[in-house]
């Protein structure tokens, strides 16, 4: 394989599901603040499922993200780590 | 004797399950975008066949696991399990526990020293270290066709679901697919393929898991969907027995009839978990080539058991929803909502499919942003699955049929490009098996098949020759060719009709066709949004009249001057020798079925579906009948010919392709053991580090507690255990 250091797949990982973590969390509050007529509502729709699944895609985005950061000061393994 | 009312709509429910919102779209063109960059960011990584094929075989435990469980988790699984468990309930778990976790397992502490040790590439590679080149020749040759065709049942099952979840064009979506995936495993081989299953992994799980969340939730907890599950299969399943238990594991298998699959503790414990869960996981390539390019036998075995673990963990996102789907789906009128197969005649007319069951909670509980990532999971399912096999066609066909066969001692220069090239070829073949599989309906049905017929004979040769050194070239080509002939002879037999199948009658009205109805007002009681019964009177129809049109007419005696003069067509018809899980007898009702008619007195287009209703057809009508008995049916199974196979004329169709492993499995061993007995075998020095005894594990150094694989495959094997007892 190629020797050149190569970016960890958990970074490509993070970065993926901090977009669609922050894309669904102000999704979830726009239509918090101006809900939906009744009868296009989801069921459930009170729970605001998806500001809190969103956020929790914040978090695990922002884990991978920074923990794996390629141009971080720590050295990486090549194909990822353990 | 069920009737549906008429929709009078000409856009009805069953255009389009879903509507995606702009914030959808825009998160599924996202993932597009970064599959596609992982593709060409890996190109580099690649550059040798063993970077190609073999991702340089150092990919670390965790990634290894992943990528196993995630090369199987496509949403032919999520979807297809998701229906298993609307129709068989908490049975279908056992394709996670026995017929999961458990084979897996085994392949890590058992079978994965002799696969890595041995250092092949593939596992027709090992039955050519072992038996030979026959066995690994004719291993490669079906292997590769069963990839291929997996690979297009992917593909076409995609297109299709995203046709009926949300209008999009079948052929776009094969194209889009096909062009991504084609795209990114030329480019990066089967490193591409991993990492892009690794992040497809992440997808499934966090793009689906709310589902089952929000229902629970909905539903009032577990115990409440269980109470709710048992009442309303008797409305869902009406042709069980009034006994059957959909709620548990095994307390209902002591005998046929108290389980919705018709099979006893035997038949699940021995076929379902013995042949069909140890054979797909121990020898199919497309799984164990994920955890052979692990960078030591202990990554290997870790990863391995990190895949089973996670095995475990997947009914959350697969058997729960189908459970809820059958707690949680209601009709408007608060009745459960009945799902039906996909060649079930009212198929996507009045009823929704079993495939459907996971898209309807999606609609009901995923709003924007939410429905996109559960969308985006869907797609990352299927192409993860075409990736997978296209690789490992990649993979097989260059080192097992074009290098042994074809072009011998070329450069590995040549072998990468012809990998290359092979990925593509792959593609396009795929494509070509998924336009194919148009004209077929049952595409779950098929892939079980395929299983049983090549991968199963596949783990009867592979497994005795790691065990028994006494095993020779000739027994193991002969256990393997012989099987898959049994193999197929047990499947056509229980499709033989010796005195003919005659199908449901049926009277389909054709598109565009002018019809009338005759409606009775009867009270009914309905359920309003907050779910208090309340009266309502609702109209039934009770007769249909063809004004003008076509009309084909299945298996129903039609009068001779029919289309001359007016003639009723009866309500009720004979159906002889019919499937199992179909009614049958003299008097059954006859289905009517009318995709897209207008109706005369509103000239608006509906469709319809009843039964037991009769039908009138004026003159003029031009009438196509079809009185249909064939010999050979290769959907239903005929059900004294079942009996003998799956031991009960209450086998449901999963309990008779189990038990038609469990026989081929037998047929594998046997044969291959008998010919060895009177053949040569090869002597031990050939048979080094590839059969039990002759194989000494390498010596990796001290690990730490937490590295020793061990230690986690008892971990894992309790938790399987306790499920197992909590769930009994």
């Amino acid at each position: 394989m190629h020797e050149e250091h190569q970016v960890p797949i958990w970074f490509f990982i993070g970065g993926l599901l901090l977009i669609y973590g922050v894309i669904i969390t102000v999704t979830g509050v726009y239509l918090w603040i101006k809900p939906p007529p009744v009868a296009e509502q989801v069921q459930l729709f009170k729970l605001h499922a998806d500001v809190w699944w969103g956020c929790l895609l914040v978090v695990i985005g922002l884990f991978y993200s920074i923990r794996f950061n390629p141009w971080g000061a720590r050295k990486e393994t090549i194909c990822g780590r353990d | 004797m069920p009737t549906f009312l008429l929709l009078a709509a000409s856009e009805t429910k069953f255009d389009r399950l879903l509507t995606m919102s702009p914030v959808d779209y825009v998160i599924v063109v996202i993932y597009f975008v970064i599959v596609l960059g992982i593709g060409f960011y890996l190109k580099k990584f690649a550059g040798t066949g063993e970077d190609f094929f073999m991702a340089g075989r150092k990919m670390t435990a965790w990634i290894a696991g992943l990528s196993f469980i995630s090369a199987n988790l496509s949403s032919l699984e999520t979807m297809g399990w998701s229906a298993m468990a609307y129709q068989y309930g908490m049975l279908a778990t056992h394709a996670y526990l026995i017929s999961g976790a458990l084979p897996i397992l085994f392949l890590a502490v058992v079978m994965m020293p002799f696969y890595y040790i041995c250092k092949t590439h593939s596992v027709p590679g090992y039955l050519k270290l072992r038996y030979g080149e026959s066995s690994r020749s004719m291993a490669g040759l079906t292997f590769s066709a069963m990839t291929l065709l997996v690979s297009g049942s992917s593909m076409f099952a995609m297109a299709k679901i995203l046709n009926l979840l949300l209008g999009w064009d079948m052929n776009w979506s094969i194209l889009v697919s096909s062009l991504t995936v084609a795209i990114y495993v030329t480019l990066g081989g089967l490193i591409s393929a991993v990492f892009n299953e690794v992040v497809q992994f992440f997808l499934i799980w966090l793009g689906t898991l709310l589902v089952p969340v929000l229902g629970l939730i909905s539903c009032g907890g577990w115990d409440n969907m269980m109470r709710k599950i048992q009442e309303n299969v008797k409305i869902v399943h009406p042709l069980l027995p009034a006994n059957t238990d959909f709620t548990c594991l095994w307390h209902n298998l002591s005998s046929f009839d108290t389980n919705p699959m018709g099979i006893d503790w035997f038949g699940m414990l021995f076929g379902q978990g013995l042949a069909i869960g140890f054979a797909y996981w121990c020898t199919d390539f497309l799984q164990v080539q994920r955890v052979i390019v692990a960078k030591n036998l202990r990554a290997a075995q870790n990863g391995t058991i990190i895949g089973a673990a996670l095995k475990m963990c997947v009914p959350l996102i697969v058997i729960l929803p189908g459970l809820l789907g059958l707690a949680l789906l209601v009709n408007s009128d608060g009745s459960p909502m009945v799902l039906v197969a996909e060649n079930d005649p009212r198929a996507m007319i009045t009823n929704h499919t079993y495939n459907d069951v996971l898209p309807l909670l999606m609609g009901k509980y995923l709003g924007p942003g939410l429905l996109g990532l559960g969308i985006t999971a869907m797609i990352a399912g299927f192409m993860s699955g075409m990736a997978g096999n296209v690789s490992a066609f990649a993979t097989v066909w260059t080192y097992d049929v074009y290098r042994p066969l074809l072009v011998k001692n070329a450069t590995d220069k040549h072998y990468l490009n012809v990998g290359r090239w092979c990925s593509i070829l792959g593609v396009l073949l795929s494509i070509a098996t998924a336009y194919s599989l148009f004209w077929f309906s049952n595409i779950l049905d098929y892939l079980q098949v395929l299983l049983f017929f090549f991968i199963v004979p596949l783990f009867g040769v592979v497994i005795v020759g790691m065990l028994w050194k006494r095993a020779t070239p000739a027994g193991g080509f002969a256990g393997f060719f012989l099987a898959i002939l049994f193999s197929i002879a047990m499947w056509v037999f229980v499709h033989y009709f010796p005195d003919g199948y005659k199908p449901q009658p049926k009277i389909m009205i054709g598109k565009g066709a002018v019809v009338s109805v005759e409606r009775v007002t009867v009270p009914t009681t309905v359920k309003d949004k907050g779910g208090k019964p309340i009266s309502e009177n609702v109209e039934k129809i009770v007769k249909v009249i063809i004004e003008k049109g076509t009309v084909a007419v299945t298996n129903v005696p039609v009068p001779a001057d029919v289309g001359k003069a007016e003639v009723t067509l009866p309500a009720t018809a004979e159906a002889l020798h019919t499937a199992v899980g179909e009614p049958r007898g003299k008097n059954v009702p006859v289905s009517v079925l009318a995709p897209e008619v207008v109706l005369a007195s509103t000239k608006e287009t509906g469709k319809f579906g009843l039964s037991g209703v009769p039908v009138v057809v004026m003159p003029g009508v031009e009438v196509k009948t079809n009185d249909v008995i064939s010999h050979f049916a290769p959907a239903p199974f005929n059900p004294a010919n079942a009996k003998i196979i799956a031991r009960s004329d209450k086998a449901r169709p999963m309990a008779v392709n189990v038990y038609s492993a469990f026989w081929t499995l037998c047929a594998s061993i046997l044969i291959t053991i008998v010919v060895s007995l009177f053949t040569t075998p090869k002597s031990d020095s050939e048979l080094k580090d590839l059969v039990m005894g002759l194989t000494p594990l390498p010596n990796e150094g001290a690990c730490a507690w937490y590295e020793k694989p061990m230690l986690w495959a008892a971990a894992v094997f309790a938790a399987v255990v306790l499920l197992n007892i909590i769930f009994w």
